[in-house]
């Protein structure tokens, strides 16, 4: 019984502390290779030792210690395997034990150092990816190759070789220094985003392990957040968790998709807005704020209107003006077109968005053509609305959206 | 007159012949002073690509892939790390028209 809660402790260790006692490994060790090995190793240990002498009461350096010793007694069996000559261990022990080790404020950068390495620029976007959610957040190659419907054997392979172009083209292990920050944070949050977005975008099938996307996402937000509060930082976990809070009223219990307009805001998870909106406060007035924040802010606006027709659409446009400024984009106007149509009429959006296709813009862009094709349905040009709804459906690949389209298209018919 | 020679494997290929033998031809050609430079080179897959346009740089994983460019010439520098590396690259004047591979060394074993 007594072993069993142990078990449990150990279990619940795992969880909380498997990743920080790796990223501190991974420094200590200087590799990705061997710091995993340790960190195996040192649950081992805790396995064998902790039912016996009970649990430590700092487990985290009790694990980084064990680790750490477990790797030394594998530098010097590969050394003995390799040469039949003990003269040289203590030297080879030395170099191992780099004396940085024990420096407190070093291990507090170790998840930050992770995080960085991980998202580096030099490495492909999609393996940086796939090496965020194996090392930064524990997951399994398995889970990441099921949650982006991708073979595991490739998956793995992507990993292998992110850690290799790591280990043999010298990738530091370190927080950029202040001047390149905002560059890499940049990369860090888009790795972030891409994770959150893989999660909240297919509402269809892969239901459950998509969704935990959503949330190992939110999660690594937090983390950075915490380790790092800067504006964009909180600026995204703030958009990602009022993205989020919408989960619940964004399809039918039969999988259809509702759109904003339509959900019932009773559905809404009032601590995610919170916390978000919370977070868009802290973030815009730094001065520092940057399309993450302006986005979030937009999605806190939405969060606080209790009907769709209460929004403060002249507070919408103006934050998309914002961002338009700092990211120009025509989806950025496309999005601006709609909350003018709201705040002024239809005939005001349409005109925006029939400039931006005069453009040559977004013509291959599906929600360009479905936001025309509504904006047309309510001025009552029902053939217009009808072609740009079949150009959207025509351009559409996922299969609850294109349901919400055929059911517009029908609805005209009536 | 000096003379670039750019040594092409396949990648299965990249340790047909033994680094001894490699280390071995080096130092006829610094015997005989006809040896600059030479070093091998890690494998492609660790090679990161440098552009600078407009000022800003871009980085990706991966060598050229630009196929209308050729090889014009080459630095070999003594950097920390990549980040270091990267930053010496961005600092190569064609980084601003066209790319630079940077491409880690491998310490040959005797």
């Amino acid at each position: 019984m007594a072993t069993d809660s142990i078990q449990q402790t150990i279990e619940a260790i795992y969880q909380s502390e498997s990743r920080r006692v790796l990223a501190t490994l991974i420094r200590v060790l200087g590799g990705f290779d061997a710091a995993e090995e340790a960190l195996h190793d040192a649950f081992r240990a805790a396995l064998e030792q902790w039912p016996r002498d009970g649990v430590p009461s700092n487990p985290r350096a009790w694990l980084v210690s064990a680790g750490r010793f477990k790797a030394i007694d594998a530098a010097r069996r590969q050394k003995r395997f390799d040469a039949l000559d003990d003269v040289g261990e203590k030297a080879d022990v030395a170099v191992i034990d780099r004396e940085a080790w024990a420096d407190n404020e070093s291990v507090e950068d170790d998840q930050l150092r992770l995080i960085f390495t991980c998202c580096h620029p030099a490495l492909a976007p999609d393996a940086q990816v796939a090496l965020t959610l194996r090392e930064v957040c524990g997951l399994t190659t398995e889970e990441i190759a099921r949650a982006f419907l991708t073979p595991a054997p490739t998956l793995a392979q992507r990993i292998v070789r992110a850690k290799g172009k790591i280990r043999d083209a010298g990738i530091p292990y370190e927080v950029p220094a202040r001047a390149d920050l905002p560059e890499r944070l940049d990369a860090v949050l888009r790795v972030i985003y891409l994770v959150f977005n893989e999660g909240y975008a297919a509402s269809s099938g892969q239901h459950v392990t998509r969704h935990d996307l959503s949330t190992e996402a939110i999660r690594l937000g937090r983390l950075l957040v915490e380790l790092l509060p800067e504006p964009e930082a909180q600026g995204l976990l703030a958009l990602m968790l009022l993205h989020d809070s919408r989960r619940a009223a964004r399809s039918s219990p039969e999988g259809e998709l509702v759109l904003l307009e339509n959900q019932d805001r009773s559905l809404w998870n009032r601590e995610q807005i919170a916390e978000g909106t919370r977070l868009v406060e802290e973030a815009l007035p730094s001065g520092h704020a940057g399309p993450y924040a302006i986005q979030a802010a937009i999605a806190a606006v939405h969060a606080e209107a209790a009907t769709a027709a209460a929004t403060d659409w002249d507070e919408i446009v103006g934050l998309y003006g914002v961002l338009m400024g700092l990211t120009p984009s025509p989806v950025v106007e496309l999005n601006r077109a709609v909350a003018i149509a709201m705040r002024d009429g239809p005939a005001a959006g349409l005109a925006i968005i029939d400039g931006i296709l005069a453009r040559g813009e977004l013509r291959d862009y599906r929600l360009a053509h479905a936001a025309r094709g509504e904006l047309c349905r309510r001025l009552g040009r029902t053939a217009e609305a009808r072609a740009s709804f079949e150009r959207a459906l025509a351009l559409t690949r996922q299969e609850p959206e294109r349901r919400l389209l055929e059911r517009r298209l029908a609805e005209l018919s009536k | 007159m000096k003379y670039l020679c750019l040594v092409y494997l396949e990648k299965d290929k990249l340790h047909a012949v033994p680094d001894s033998e490699c280390m071995a031809c080096g130092n006829g050609f610094r015997q005989g002073g006809v040896l600059v430079a030479a070093e091998a080179l890690q494998p492609v897959d660790t090679a990161t690509t440098v552009r600078v346009r407009n000022g800003k740089t871009y980085i990706t994983d991966g060598p050229f892939a630009e196929t209308k460019e050729q090889l014009a010439g080459f630095y070999l520098l003594d950097a920390r790390d990549l980040n270091e590396a990267i930053q010496m690259a961005t600092k190569i004047p064609p980084a601003r028209e066209g790319s630079i591979e940077v491409r880690p060394v491998r310490e040959l074993v005797p």
